[in-house]
């Protein structure tokens, strides 16, 4: 499988990649501005994702909602999300409707101002407050969201402090900052297109020409500051949450190297041995013979920038002790770390993971978003080409470094969560040797 | 040019729902096989009438442990041994449960299809379901339960299910049965909810990708044509509403930050020959992003992240139910503007451009929604499962376009019924238990989880 990739830029510095497949009579139109919570300044928590959602009340020629509506009247679907690093916005619509989400989007990067004012700010911020309250507050385990980055990314890490934001900055946020965030991130040299689906290129080229080639550049932004990171936390650090849930869980977090290089897919192999699908070790060990917990996973925050960081996800089972799973879970790293992985788990968890590649392929909301990650982080959509492969190489051995030098006591970040009744039953300990901020909720 | 102009749309370019073929195998078992080259990729899907109402009475929560429990073991190899085979090949095999049917899919790349298969027919056909592996998935699913007490969403969806329909309806108990329920299972009950229910002449299996028709039927003939049974009856739930009078539960959870709110009742089947009609005015009311209910409580108020409307369609009457979560203080707000969305849309005709909203979404977006093999086989399962015609998807986006604001209105006026309106909130009790008093909607209960 080889997704077709072809690619141009505009004169004001706008990154277009088409990819064409006529399956369905679908297209799906995607864009990522790299911008995100990291380029957030002091007292503005939570200002990227605010932002996103002010994208979604008109610009120039939209109105307040209408972008939402002429693309769901279209018979598109859409949304728009932020992460740490960058924020995207993406619709799929039938063929016919290219237009009308090109042009969409071109409006609200070249003249989202004019549609700006003070009471749809008003509004999105209680939007967005009701967002915090459902999605982090008022949800079990909720706050590992904020609390896991905040643990494992030093103060003033960009990646350190909270995406979602805090009420207090929330409320501080002004059109002032709207204008300027607007202004400084939101321009065509700092974003990508891409175009995936049923489309004719010549047509997509002149659309793609015809409503972004006038906006102009940006004036640059800020850059970001040294996000650099030693390749371990330099001790294990811990943070212990009550919290208003039922049965303890464990996030166990490890420093890993950044998305895109090449230690990072032994990382990923070494994640899915520990926590993809039922033959797992950690499901394998702990749910099915030891059942002590219920559920375990493991994954990457895929950041390409500084480091990642590499997450196991472990639920207890009831009767089961905090400190019973964290020994379990321990243990399970321990053996990882010290006698390696064997062939046949990279064997299994390579073909797992090629098989969700394929699978994912399908659709064409997903090649889109790909192809923009690619484009967006390093400049080359293509290298959505080489994924497989480069899982493909992987080696027993590297899967060993990356276990040997990174799931060691020197990289390990433990946020347990508690029941808020069961507090007794949850080992506080002080941070050791750390060079991360520690919070006790 | 630049965005000064808005564009106007091409011709549509024409769009059929893949084309699959049926085959009746000697044994009953029916086959749907839908060819779909684009990627190597192939889903199986059984799809098996054992589903939650069919489970004797007292054994809630049987059909979800047995289709769980059918990858824990065969007569060939155990639990762990399967998973590691599967896996190996890039695959897993998993079981669910519905109301209406259980079914066991995996998706898997079209060259480890035939490997993987010879083990999806035996899980299906011949679990082992070892004691030990039984009592670890209930077990499991107790643990699920406690975690829902502590989950306000979920909590408050099975809390409005058990408040709005009968005693003696299976649709009060959640899904995977209850706590009690549960725990009473016994090893036996679920080997023989498997022998009485899993019978070729009660199973389709759906296969869709990468294939062609006569390699799949040659297939799955090689591995089930020795799978022979009896004849299985269709149960029919009970799906009577408790009261038809107006009725507000509050469920407690102290210092909620939120109330999660359901307000709804008894819906209707979804067999119904008002589907179309009801789709278009639930999309109106509460079902896109640009209905009613959501502009009115997310954008005009800000009073939440996101609030809908749906019908959960099953054989027998689902709930419907609007959802939405607000702060604690404009609970009682939020839930009086819900109420005048509902009388809104019972009392005038919507206008022209909102049904023109709904029906170009709805007819729009059907080539979006079947995009993935695993996609088209829950649409084909939908067919199979409520026994609708060969022809349904052919015709779905014309009948969908056809409904006009006459049908809407009598659709809002037939089946929203305000006058036996149930509202569950769980929240903090102590902040909405007065207000909601003070409303005189209806009578108001307090209880804990």
């Amino acid at each position: 499988m080889r997704i077709p990739i072809e690619t141009f830029r505009l004169g004001n510095g706008l990154s277009v990649t088409l990819s064409e497949d006529h399956t369905a009579p679908i297209v799906a139109v995607n864009l990522w501005y790299h911008v995100g919570s990291a380029n957030e300044r002091p007292g503005r928590t939570g200002f990227a994702h605010l932002f996103e959602h002010m994208l979604f009340q008109g610009s120039e020629h939209v109105e307040a909602n209408e972008h939402f509506e002429l693309v769901q009247r279209a018979g598109g679907t859409l949304n728009g999300s932020t992460w740490l690093d960058r924020t995207n916005y993406f619709e799929t619509v039938p063929s016919n409707q290219l237009a009308i989400a090109l042009w969409l989007e071109a409006d609200r990067m070249g003249a989202l101002l004019p549609a700006m004012t003070q009471q749809k700010l008003d509004t999105q911020r209680d939007v967005v407050s009701n967002e915090r309250r459902w999605s982090v507050d008022n949800q079990p385990y909720g706050t590992w969201w904020e609390k896991l980055p905040a643990l494992t990314y030093p103060d003033p890490h960009p990646f350190h402090h909270s995406l979602i934001g805090s009420f207090e900055d929330l409320n501080a946020a002004s059109l002032d900052d709207i204008a300027h965030f607007f202004a400084t991130y939101y321009t065509p040299d700092n974003a990508v297109l891409t175009i995936a689906g049923d489309f004719d290129p010549r047509e997509a080229r002149e659309l793609v020409q015809s409503y972004f080639a006038a906006i102009p550049r940006g004036n640059g932004k800020p850059a970001l500051p040294d996000m650099s990171l030693p390749a371990t936390f330099g001790g294990t650090l811990r943070e212990v949450v009550k919290d208003d849930v039922s049965l303890p869980r464990l996030y166990l977090a490890f420093r890993s190297p950044a998305f895109g290089s090449s230690e990072y897919y032994a990382a990923s192999v070494a994640g899915a041995i520990l926590g993809m699908r039922k033959g797992s070790r950690l499901q394998r060990a702990l749910v099915r013979e030891r059942e002590v917990a219920t559920d375990a996973a493991a994954f990457t925050f895929d950041l390409p920038k500084g480091a990642d960081i590499l997450v196991v996800d472990v639920t207890a089972r009831p009767g089961i002790t905090p400190a019973r799973l964290e020994a379990e879970v321990t243990r399970e790293i321990d053996r990882m770390r010290l006698d390696g992985v064997t062939q046949s788990e990279v064997d299994r968890a390579i073909s797992l993971i090629g098989t969700d590649f394929v699978v994912s392929m399908q659709q064409a909301s997903e090649r889109a978003d790909q192809l923009s990650r690619f484009a967006t982080y390093f400049g080359d959509p293509s290298f959505i080409n080489d994924q497989m492969n480069r899982y493909r190489s992987v080696a027993v051995e590297d899967v060993d470094r990356f276990a040997a030098t990174r799931l060691g006591e020197d990289n390990r970040a433990f946020l347990m969560y508690v029941p808020r009744d069961d507090g007794e039953n949850a080992e506080s300990r002080d941070t050791v040797g750390t060079d991360a901020a520690l919070v006790t909720a | 040019m630049t965005t000064s102009t808005r564009p106007q749309p091409g011709p549509a370019r024409e769009y059929h729902f893949p084309s699959f073929e049926r085959r009746l195998l000697s044994n009953g078992l029916t086959l749907l096989v839908a060819p779909a080259h684009s990627l190597p990729v192939v889903t199986v899907l059984a799809i098996v009438d054992a589903g939650a109402v069919a489970e004797p009475s007292g054994q809630e929560g049987v059909a979800h442990l047995a289709a769980l429990a059918l990858n824990e073991g065969t007569p060939k190899y155990d639990g762990e041994a399967l998973t590691e085979y599967l896996e190996r090949l890039g695959t897993s095999v998993g079981g669910s449960a519905g109301w209406d049917s259980a079914s066991l899919a995996m998706t898997v790349l079209r060259d480890n299809l035939e490997n993987a298969f010879v083990h999806f027919a035996e899980v299906l056909v011949a679990p082992t379901f070892p004691a030990a592996a039984i009592e670890r998935l209930k077990g499991e699913r107790i643990a699920e339960l406690m975690q829902i007490e502590s989950e306000p969403r979920e909590l408050a969806d099975e809390k409005f299910d058990e408040y709005i329909y009968d005693a003696r309806s299976r649709f009060r108990l959640p899904l995977g049965g209850s706590r009690q329920s549960v725990s009473n299972l016994a090893r036996a009950e679920v080997a023989a909810f498997h022998a009485s229910r899993y019978q070729p002449s009660a199973t389709t299996l759906i296969v869709v990708g990468d294939v062609n028709v006569a390699e799949v039927e040659r297939m799955v003939s090689g591995e089930l044509d020795g799978w022979n049974g009896s004849i299985v009856l269709s149960s029919k739930a009970n799906d009577k509403p408790v009261r038809t009078s107006r009725a507000v539960r509050i469920v407690r959870k102290e210092d909620a930050p939120q109330s999660e709110v359901r307000i709804g009742h008894v819906g209707v089947p979804r067999t119904h020959p008002d589907y179309f009609s009801i789709t278009v005015m639930n999309a109106v009311l509460g079902g896109l992003f640009s209905s009613r209910i959501n502009l009115n409580l997310r954008e005009a108020h800000g009073y939440t992240y996101g609030a809908s409307s749906s019908f959960d369609w099953r054989r027998e009457a689902g709930p419907f139910v609007i959802g939405t979560a607000v702060a604690s203080d404009v609970t009682v707000p939020a839930i009086q503007e819900t109420l005048k969305e509902i009388d809104r849309m019972r009392a005038e005709p919507i206008s022209e451009s909102e049904l023109s909203l709904a029906t170009s979404y709805l007819e729009g977006v059907f080539p979006i929604r079947y995009e993935t093999t695993a996609a088209i086989a829950a649409a084909l399962a939908t067919l199979v499962i409520y026994d609708l015609p060969s022809d349904w998807y052919d015709s779905y986006r014309a009948r969908m376009g056809a409904v006009t604001v006459k049908d809407v209105l009598a659709a809002a006026r037939a089946y929203v019924h305000p006058d036996s309106l149930q509202i569950v909130i769980v929240g903090d009790a102590g902040a909405v238990r007065e207000p909601l008093e003070a409303l005189a909607f209806g009578p108001v209960d307090v209880v804990n989880p």
